[in-house]
């Protein structure tokens, strides 16, 4: 009998459909000479302090498993930037643990919490990777469409409409990437009370919390009634450019971190001590360096938006993360025909909405974590782009 | 606003009114008067290019000299520093503290240029007592700017 890998994959994880990002990537990455405004991560290098600090520790020999919770200090350092920087505090003894990036601590926060029989509400369009986080659980992620005349919000109304008595949970994630989008504390107050007439919990993915450009970001964990029901997620890679140290973070009541604490100590044992050392220094030198990067992706924020409004394209502007969303339906094209043209003909990757959510079709993604440089260069090309499509 | 904008400045001293009054999100009229205000106050002092002379093949010596002075009454260390920086050759004069008193750069096309014009200018001024030459072997970094970055983009072209 001849033996075949295939038929011992497990179901859940043979359909998982691959990600709608990697057919795109193979395409951009044979070409050359692309501006590519694909990137979903800071193209700041991280903080030199942040570098020189974990040089140091290794030369100290710093090459050891830390406590599966993850080093006293670093949980000490992100309980007091919570409290002081969001007005959320938390027991750094009992109630946070260091994560593999954000990414490790929502499959651990949904593995936690869900199971089959239960539904989890996921607003879209989203990071690509909560839906197939919900499915390993064997529960059933239920998709709720955000729009464009709402500035891609979530609002209460169709919140409300989505839930069932399966619901047990939603993901929020605000600032939001693909989108830009970002709930005010009065628009998240008004769904935390949909949330608690429904007793769900909230997986809040807040990673690009750090990146709000008008006003300051709201932790829905803040909220009255809100926080023993919120698993708070965010990390180091976006705010402090330090996407490759895989340091994320992880805060909530206690009964929910005790148990999340066993799959992580069974799974990951604990995050790497090179990237909790330098996340430490961060924590501790890096807070003027962060507001410089912010500072410097707002105006590049301010100038993508001005040049793809006057260029005739459909967009809001963008209050968080480091993405705008702008709409390709009037060219005639869908997301992806337009990306692959936009690609072919003028050199500039961009990502096809779809690849986040059904109702991200006849958008783009465009990030602006490039230089001020590349990024006119970027919209010049797209502009003339347009220019062709709307006068053929 | 102000000084967002004289940093935008320092950052790139060509950048246009309106590019400037999109990414700080107001008027052109508005960055042009402040920047008019700017040049008038003698905030903004001149526009210049940071170049890598070494790079581009022009043989340049250039020194830093402690000096160190002894004030005179009631007008300190200025009346010596101003003896000192109007000589063309001086690019730069700052009063420091420690051992010296005045830290004085001055550009010349030889070594021996430089040193004679210290020996012969700088030294024999009144009040001078002592100077001590150091001479720039190497530019890593100057105004902000690292010469030889090797920092480029190493980042997939398409990610999450
Ligand atoms: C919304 C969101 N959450 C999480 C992540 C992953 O973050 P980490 O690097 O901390 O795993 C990303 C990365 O793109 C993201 O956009």
């Amino acid at each position: 009998m001849t033996f075949h890998p295939e038929d011992f994959i497990n179901p859940l994880v043979r359909d998982l459909p691959p990600s709608g990002i990697r057919k795109f990537f193979d395409l951009v990455s044979e070409m050359k000479d692309v501006i590519s405004l694909g990137v979903g991560e800071p193209d700041f290098i991280s903080p030199w302090h942040v570098r020189e600090a974990c040089v140091y520790s290794l030369e100290k020999g710093y090459t050891m498993y830390t406590s599966n919770f993850g080093l006293p200090e670093l949980r000490y350092e992100i309980a007091k930037y919570l409290d002081q920087r969001f007005g959320v505090p938390y027991n750094d003894q009992k109630e946070i643990i260091v994560t593999v990036g954000a990414s490790e601590a929502v499959d651990m926060a949904l593995r936690t919490i869900c199971g089959p029989g239960d539904e989890v509400i996921i607003p879209e369009p989203c990071y690509v990777s909560y839906k197939p986080c919900v499915r390993l659980t064997g529960a059933e992620p239920v998709a709720v469409p955000t729009y464009f005349k709402d500035e891609f919000k979530l609002t209460p109304e169709i919140l409300e409409s989505y839930i069932t008595p399966k619901t047990k949970a939603i993901v929020l994630s605000y600032p939001n990437n693909p989108t830009g989008a970002v709930l005010t504390r009065e628009e998240l107050a008004a769904i935390s009370k949909v949330i608690i007439k429904y007793n769900l919990v909230v997986v809040s993915d807040e990673i690009y919390g750090e990146l709000t450009y008008e006003g300051t970001h709201t932790c829905i964990a803040g909220l009255p009634e809100m926080r023993d029901r919120t698993i708070l997620i965010s990390g180091m890679s976006k705010a402090f450019a330090m996407t490759g140290w895989r340091i994320g973070y992880v805060a909530a009541h206690e009964d929910f971190i005790k148990n999340m604490v066993k799959i992580h100590q069974y799974t990951m044992l604990c995050a790497p001590i090179m990237g909790q050392k330098a996340a430490i220094e961060a924590f501790r030198s890096c807070h003027h360096e962060v507001s410089r990067m912010v500072e410097e992706y707002d105006q590049r924020r301010r100038i993508v938006y001005k040049r793809m409004k006057d260029m005739g394209l459909e967009v809001f502007k963008p209050q968080g993360a480091f993405y705008i969303f702008p709409s390709v339906k009037n060219t005639g094209l869908s997301s992806e025909e337009f990306a692959q043209k936009l690609l072919k003909e003028e050199k500039v990757a961009v990502v096809p909405g779809n690849a986040f959510a059904d109702c991200g079709e006849g958008f783009i993604r465009c990030s602006y974590a490039t230089s001020v440089k590349q990024l006119i260069q970027a919209m010049d090309r797209m502009e003339r782009f347009l220019s062709k499509q709307f006068s053929s | 606003m102000k000084n967002k904008v004289l940093k935008l400045l320092e950052c790139n001293g060509r950048i246009s009114f309106e590019q400037m009054a999109v990414m700080l999100d107001t008027t052109v009229e508005e960055i042009e008067a402040i920047v008019k205000k700017l040049e008038e106050e003698k905030i903004i002092l001149k526009y210049s290019a940071v170049i890598n002379w070494e790079k581009a093949g022009v043989e340049e010596a250039v020194a830093i000299i402690d000096v160190k002075v002894s004030p005179q009454r009631e007008v300190g260390f200025d009346a010596i520093a101003q003896r000192i920086y109007r000589f063309p050759e001086v690019r730069s004069v700052s009063l420091i503290s420690g051992e010296y008193d005045l830290s004085v750069s001055i550009e010349g096309k030889s070594m021996k240029e430089v040193a004679m014009f210290v020996a012969q200018k700088l030294a024999t001024i009144d009040h001078v007592l002592s100077t001590r030459t150091h001479f720039i072997l190497k530019r890593y970094k100057m105004a902000g700017v690292i010469f030889e970055d090797e920092e480029v983009d190493r980042r997939e072209v398409i990610t999450p």
